[in-house]
C-alpha cells in the first residue's frame, strides 16, 4: 500500500469523524431548546412583570380587592382574578376527580377487556375536542340547561364554565390513574383475594392505596390544566373581574383576562400591555406551586415493590 | 370469626359482594356521564351547524351579514399556520427526541433537558402565547404573522413530538444498531438509515397528535394578536412566473378557524352562533380525522413490522 492512498483514507476517516460530530451538537443544539424555552418563558415574563412592578406595588397587587387596569380609576389586585380562577378549577376537580377516579377503578379493576378497549378511546377523544368547542357547548347548551333548574342563574357563570372543563379533564385523571393502578403487581391482588377480599375492598383498600403515587400525578396534572384553561372560561364565565367565591356568578379567570386585553390594542410597553405578563407569571407561579405539590406527594406515597 | 353463626357470617359475605354489584354500575355510569356528554356536545353542534355547511361556506369570506359570512380565510390561514408549525416542530423534535434517546450520555445536563421536556408539557398554553408576544411579535420583530403564529404552535407542541420520538426509538431493538455498528457504519448512519426510517410510524403518530391538538389551539394566537375580521387571502406561495415560490405569505396577517370561531360566539346575535356551531362542526370532524389517522398508522404499522 502506498503511502499516497493510507494518507487518503486517514483523511477520509478525520473526515467522517468530523462529520459526526458536528452532527452531534446539531442534535444537541435542538435537544437544548428545551432549557432555552423555558428560559425564554421566564425571562420574558419577569421582564415585563418588573416593568409593572415599577409602577405599582407588590403589596397593591396582592391585596387590593380590585382588577380595574383599563379603567381611568385604575386597580391593580390580582385576588379577584386569581378567585375566579380558583373557583372555575375547583369545579372542574369536584367534577373530574371524582368521576375520574372511578372510571380508572372500573376499568383497572372491574370492567371486561373488551369494555376497556373501546371506552379508553372513546374517553380520549374529549380530551381532543379544541377547547373553543367546548365553550360554545358551555355557553349555549349547559348553561341554558341549567338555568332550566336554577332561573336565577346568569347567562356567563363560572359553573357551567367548570362543569364543561371538569368532562374535559375527566380523561386526564381517568387515563393515568388507571395506568398508575394496573401497574401495581397482581400478587398483590392476589393475596388481597386469598384473605377473601371482594373485588371492591380490593380495590378500595389494596390497589389504590397502592397506586397513589401515580394517581397524585393524575390529580396534580388535572389541576394544571384546569388552572390553565382559557377558551372555555373566556367564552363561559365572562370577563368581568369579580371577586367572588360564589360558582354561581360570572367572573374573569387569569387566563380569560389575558385573552380579553389581547383581544383589544394595547400599545406594546405600556402599563396595560404588561399586566398580561404580571397576570401570565402569576398563572405559571400557581401551577408550579401545585406541581411542587404533586412532587412531594408523589414522594411521600411512594410504594416500591 | 368465632361466635358468629353460620347466617350472621353469610349475610356479611352477601353484603360485601353487593358492594361490587353496586360499584359496577356507578362505574359504568360514571363512564356513560363521560360518553353522554360528547354525544351531546357533537349533536348540539351538529343541530345548529348542518344547516350552515354548504359550498359556500368554505369559499366566502367573513361578513356582517351572519347568512353571507364563511370561513374561507379561516382555513386557508389554518392550512398555512399548521405548515409553518410542522415544518418548524418536526425537525427540532426529532432532532431532540433522537439525541436524548441515541446519544445523550447519563449527566447532569441531560437530566435538565429531560426535566424541561416534561415540565414544558405542563405550562398552560396561553404562556405560550406571552412568550411568543414577546419573543416573536416584538423582540424578533416578526408582527402578528402566519410566521409568528406557527412558531408559537410548534414551541406548544414540541414536547408531543420529542416524547413520540423518543417512545418510537426505544421500541427498535438494540440488535438492528448493533448489525449496522459491526458492518462499520458510523452512529449517524446507523440512526438516518436505520433507526430513523423503523420508526417513522410512531414518530408521524406523535406528530398528527401533535398537530390535531394544535389546529384547535386558540389562546395563544389570540395572546399574539391573530384578527378575527379578515376577508383576504395570504399572497399564494406558489407562482405561475420566476421564482416560483414565494414567501411573502409569511407575514401576512391571519386568522384561524378557532378564532372564527370565538369570534361568532361572543358576538349577541344568535344568526352568528350558528356559524359559530358550523365551524365547530368543521373543527371537529378535523380532530377526529386527524385522531383516527393516527390510530390507523399505529395500528397498520404495529401489525406489519415483526421483529
Amino acid at each position: 500500500m502506498t503511502e499516497h492512498l493510507k494518507s487518503s483514507r486517514f483523511a477520509h476517516r478525520r473526515m467522517r469523524h468530523v462529520r459526526e460530530r458536528i452532527i452531534e451538537s446539531l442534535l444537541f443544539l435542538a435537544a437544548f431548546s428545551s432549557v432555552a424555552i423555558t428560559v425564554a418563558i421566564v425571562v420574558i415574563l419577569v421582564r415585563e412583570s418588573l416593568g409593572f412592578f415599577e409602577h405599582v406595588s407588590i403589596i397593591d397587587f396582592l391585596t387590593d380587592t380590585q382588577w380595574t387596569p383599563l379603567f381611568d380609576d385604575a386597580h391593580y389586585g390580582i385576588m379577584p382574578l386569581v378567585a375566579g380562577t380558583l373557583v372555575t378549577a375547583g369545579v372542574a376537580l369536584a367534577v373530574a376527580i371524582p368521576l375520574g377516579t372511578i372510571i380508572a377503578i372500573y376499568l383497572s379493576e372491574f370492567a371486561p377487556h373488551r369494555v376497556r378497549e373501546v371506552v379508553k378511546p372513546v374517553l380520549e377523544l374529549l380530551d381532543g375536542i379544541p377547547t373553543v368547542v367546548y365553550g360554545y357547548f358551555a355557553l349555549l347548551f349547559v348553561t341554558p340547561l341549567l338555568q332550566y333548574f336554577f332561573p336565577e342563574l346568569p347567562g356567563f357563570n363560572m359553573l357551567s364554565a367548570g362543569l364543561v372543563m371538569g368532562v374535559m379533564i375527566i380523561p386526564y385523571v381517568s387515563s393515568i390513574s388507571e395506568d398508575a393502578m394496573r401497574a401495581v403487581p397482581m400478587h398483590i391482588r392476589e393475596g388481597s383475594y386469598a384473605m377473601g377480599a371482594t373485588r371492591f375492598q380490593t380495590a378500595l383498600r389494596v390497589v389504590t392505596p397502592a397506586a397513589f403515587s401515580g394517581i397524585a400525578a393524575a390529580y396534580i396534572l388535572g389541576i394544571s390544566r384546569a388552572i390553565g384553561e382559557t377558551m372555555i372560561v373566556a367564552v363561559a364565565a365572562g370577563m368581568q373581574p369579580n371577586l367572588t367565591w360564589n360558582p354561581m356568578e360570572p367572573a374573569a379567570t387569569i387566563t380569560a383576562y389575558i385573552v380579553q386585553v389581547s383581544l383589544g390594542d394595547l400599545p406594546h410597553g405600556s402599563l396595560g400591555y404588561q399586566t398580561i405578563f404580571v397576570a401570565g407569571l402569576t398563572l405559571l407561579l400557581m401551577t408550579l406551586v401545585f406541581n411542587i405539590a404533586g412532587h412531594w406527594l408523589r414522594r411521600r406515597f411512594r410504594e416500591v415493590y | 370469626m368465632p361466635g358468629m353463626s353460620v347466617e350472621v357470617m353469610r349475610g356479611l359475605i352477601a353484603r360485601r359482594k353487593r358492594w361490587d354489584i353496586i360499584f359496577s354500575i356507578i362505574g359504568l355510569f360514571a363512564m356513560l356521564g363521560g360518553v353522554v356528554t360528547l354525544v351531546a356536545l357533537i349533536a348540539a353542534m351538529a343541530i345548529d351547524g348542518l344547516p350552515r355547511i354548504s359550498w359556500d361556506f368554505f369559499t366566502s369570506f367573513p361578513s356582517r351579514h351572519a347568512a353571507k359570512a364563511g370561513i374561507l380565510s379561516a382555513w386557508v390561514g389554518t392550512t398555512l399556520v399548521m405548515m409553518v408549525t410542522v415544518l418548524s416542530a418536526v425537525p427540532l423534535g426529532v432532532a431532540a427526541g433522537v439525541y436524548l434517546e441515541e446519544y445523550a450520555t447519563k449527566n447532569w445536563m441531560t437530566d435538565l433537558i429531560e426535566i424541561n421536556v416534561t415540565n414544558l408539557a405542563g405550562v398552560p398554553s396561553i404562556v405560550y402565547g406571552l412568550l411568543a408576544l414577546g419573543l416573536f411579535v416584538y423582540q424578533l420583530d416578526l408582527g402578528q404573522s402566519i410566521l409568528a403564529a406557527g412558531l408559537t404552535l410548534a414551541i406548544l407542541i414540541l414536547p408531543v413530538v420529542i416524547v413520540a420520538t423518543r417512545e418510537a426509538i426505544r421500541s427498535i431493538p438494540g440488535t438492528i444498531r448493533e448489525g449496522a455498528f459491526a458492518l462499520g457504519a458510523t452512529k449517524w448512519q446507523t440512526v438516518s438509515q436505520h433507526v430513523l426510517p423503523y420508526s417513522t410510524a410512531g414518530i408521524l403518530t406523535g406528530v398528527i397528535i401533535g398537530l390535531s391538538r394544535a389546529i384547535g389551539e386558540t389562546a395563544p394566537l389570540i395572546t399574539i394578536g391573530a384578527l378575527t375580521y379578515i376577508a383576504f387571502l395570504p399572497d399564494t406561495p406558489f407562482k405561475g412566473e420566476f421564482p416560483y415560490v414565494s414567501f411573502d405569505w409569511l407575514t401576512s396577517a391571519f386568522t384561524v378557524m378557532p378564532i372564527q370561531m370565538f369570534n361568532w360566539v361572543s358576538r349577541p346575535q344568535e344568526e352568528f352562533h350558528y356559524n359559530a356551531a358550523a365551524a365547530g362542526l368543521v373543527l371537529i370532524v378535523m380532530t377526529l380525522i386527524m385522531n383516527a389517522l393516527a390510530i390507523y398508522i399505529r395500528y397498520h404499522f404495529r401489525k406489519r413490522i415483526k421483529w
